[in-house]
């Protein structure tokens, strides 16, 4: 059985006009400054830029964590800005899936149940069915024979594939990666980066990833370059071989 | 949250343990007094002068009316008991009617003289009223049935006076002496009735205290004693007489009762709030500890209500938990104490612990523990759900 399938080019992320303040009174920073962004599904996006520049900060407001001050987010053509609470829960669950740079997995669950919690969250499958798909994506991270062991019996780079693993469990539209390779050694930051581009392009999520490695960066589709909360260039990458 | 859990355990067994006993001594003390004086006494009577019926007609209010009482007549006593007795028997509710007639008299042994009260009663009548055959000790009520000149003596007075069954006692009222044989010695436990009261045949204590005609009171008891303040007024208003419920004529030891059970439960429930405070840091401790756990359901698409169910499930594992082996823990207990001997004079007889089984105790027990154990986990769910996830995912990743 194979997840691989062919997808035609189609906007699935769509940002215009964001601003965002952090802090108050005489420490309130300005961190993003009118960011416009779109994200086509099967394309690999890396954000780099200094520390401090607002990548982060806006990851976690297309990834829905957080609210923008001004500026629209639209994800798979819905309006999602000024969601409700509940709505844009329902829409992380739905379209969204998150690697961070540590793997937060619950340490008291196998890494076929970390796998299944999104799936028991949006309570399309069966258990039985949620527990096949959470084996192929264990397969499909190299994890297989390893989905029975604790979070905490697999190594980072182990863990790191689980995270990504999991944030595939809903096949969202989307995927967003906060320095997914930052805590990793040189083979293993290879591994999962190998494993997010591939996965995008054979399942047709769009990848954002936010990374401080010009070597990764250079890898994606396309790089966006973020200087004081704006975007000062996009680069077309070279497809990866 | 072991330590809750024990907390809550013990807090249950407890308050059920020291409900049961509180309750027991209460419930035994009730039936002895029921068995021993009944539920209502009908006795004495108000007699209304002209005006004070006049007044009473006018609807005028009854601190007036009492205002007039050196125009009314106390009358101690049922002067013309028959007809109560008669009407009482054919009352819905009513069991056993039994009339008394009451005084002092100097018991006369070959021991030693002291004061008795003599009550006269009607044998047959007064076992409907009481339980005194099952407080004989020694010798057989039967006896004094067949014997018009048997008497029953208290347990107390009969040790002062070196009484024993077969014994001739004489009673003395003045110039008028009676002789007796002791039929039985009774013991109710009640310190005041074993130390004073004799009891004779209705026509011998007529004699001793010349009393031809009349009683003292008239002893009557219902199929509910919980109702005899309702009853009981009834009663009043339709005889005449004032009409005494058991509740009123022990009103202080029932109040004694229910506030050593009110306090008890009070100082046993400090365990339970006390677990509970352990709970809630536990809890609290949890959904820091647990912060990014909660972040990354969250970023999963776990919705606010979900994450506080997580930890209103934990509280409701261990509330119930805690209570099952809670009432295990209680039964046990009352059980093992209720085997405990401890013997007990004076207010009621009894040679072991008293304890009172009663599903009420084990309900409220639940329901304290339920509150507290509700409180304890719903600050901290609920702020677990306020949480935000981004704050805490960009807290962590530095």
């Amino acid at each position: 059985m194979s997840i691989k399938q062919t997808y035609q080019s189609r906007e699935v992320l769509r940002c215009e006009g964001i601003h965002k303040y952090l802090g108050s009174g005489e420490s309130r920073v300005h961190v993003l400054r009118g960011v416009d962004l779109s994200l086509n599904n099967s394309m690999t996006y890396a954000i780099a830029g200094p520390s401090g520049s607002g990548k982060s900060t806006l990851l976690y407001l297309l990834g829905l964590l957080d609210r923008q001050d001004k500026g629209d987010i639209f994800i798979d053509g819905q309006k999602m800005s000024s969601a409700s609470d509940e709505e844009r829960t329902s829409a992380r669950n739905r379209y969204i899936g998150f690697v961070f740079q540590f793997h937060f997995l619950i340490a008291e669950f196998t890494a076929a149940e970390n796998i299944m919690l999104p799936m028991q969250k949006l309570g399309k499958l069966s258990p039985s069915e949620m527990l096949d798909r959470a084996h192929l994506l264990l397969k499909e991270v190299g994890l297989r024979d390893k989905s029975h062991r604790l979070a905490t019996q697999l190594s980072g780079g182990e863990q790191q594939r689980v995270a990504v693993a999991r944030a595939l469990a809903n096949n969202p539209a989307v995927i967003l990666a906060d320095e997914p390779t930052g805590n990793l050694d040189v083979r293993n930051s290879q591994l999962v980066f190998d494993l997010l581009y591939r996965l995008a392009h054979e399942q047709g999520q769009a990848i954002l990833m936010v990374t401080h490695n010009p070597e990764i960066a250079n890898r994606c589709d396309a790089t966006l370059r973020m200087m004081d909360g704006e975007f000062t260039g996009k680069t077309i990458n070279q497809p990866t071989s | 949250m072991l330590m809750s859990l024990s907390g809550i355990i013990f807090g249950v067994g407890l308050i059920v343990l020291t409900q049961a006993l509180t309750s027991g001594f209460e419930q035994f003390f009730i039936r002895t007094i029921l068995g021993t004086d009944g539920t209502l006494r009908i006795q004495d009577r108000v007699q209304d002068s002209l005006a004070t019926m006049e007044l009473k007609a006018s609807e005028t209010d009854e601190a007036t009316i009492l205002g007039l009482s050196e125009s009314r007549r106390y009358i101690e006593g049922v002067k013309h008991p028959y007809a109560i007795i008669e009407a009482l028997k054919m009352a819905e509710h009513v069991t056993g009617v039994s009339e008394i007639l009451r005084g002092s008299v100097i018991l006369d042994t070959n021991f030693r003289q002291s004061w008795a009260e003599v009550y006269g009663i009607d044998i047959e009548e007064h076992m409907r009223v009481s339980n005194i055959e099952e407080t004989v000790i020694r010798g057989s009520i039967r006896d004094f049935q067949d014997s018009p000149y048997g008497i029953m003596v208290g347990s107390v007075i009969a040790r002062r006076n070196n009484v024993r069954v077969g014994d001739t006692v004489i009673l003395k009222n003045g110039s008028l002496n009676q002789s007796f044989i002791v039929s039985c010695i009774y013991e109710t436990g009640v310190d005041h009735v074993d130390r004073k009261r004799v009891f004779t045949h209705m026509s011998e204590a007529r004699a001793i205290l010349a009393q031809p005609f009349g009683v003292s009171y008239i002893q009557v008891n219902i199929d509910d004693p919980a109702r005899a303040p309702v009853v009981g007024k009834v009663f009043e208003n339709i005889f005449g007489h004032i009409v005494t419920p058991w509740q009123d004529r022990e009103k202080v030891w029932l109040d004694v009762f229910a506030a050593l059970r009110v306090l008890s439960a009070m100082m046993v429930s400090t365990i339970i709030i006390i677990s509970g405070l352990g709970m809630f840091n536990t809890l609290a401790m949890i959904v820091m500890e647990k912060s990014k756990e909660i972040a990354i359901l969250r970023s999963m698409g776990y919705t606010r209500t979900d994450i506080s169910r997580i930890f209103l499930w934990l509280g409701f594992l261990v509330l119930l938990t805690g209570c099952v082996c809670g009432c295990i823990f209680a039964a046990l207990s009352t059980w093992s104490v209720s085997q405990l001997p401890l013997r007990i004079r004076g207010v009621f007889s009894t040679e072991t612990v008293v304890v009172y089984w009663s599903a009420s105790h084990y309900l409220y027990a639940i329901l304290a523990s339920s509150v507290v154990v509700m409180i304890a986990s719903y600050i901290p769910a609920r702020r677990a759900a306020r949480l935000e996830p981004g704050d805490i995912i960009r807290g962590t990743g530095g």
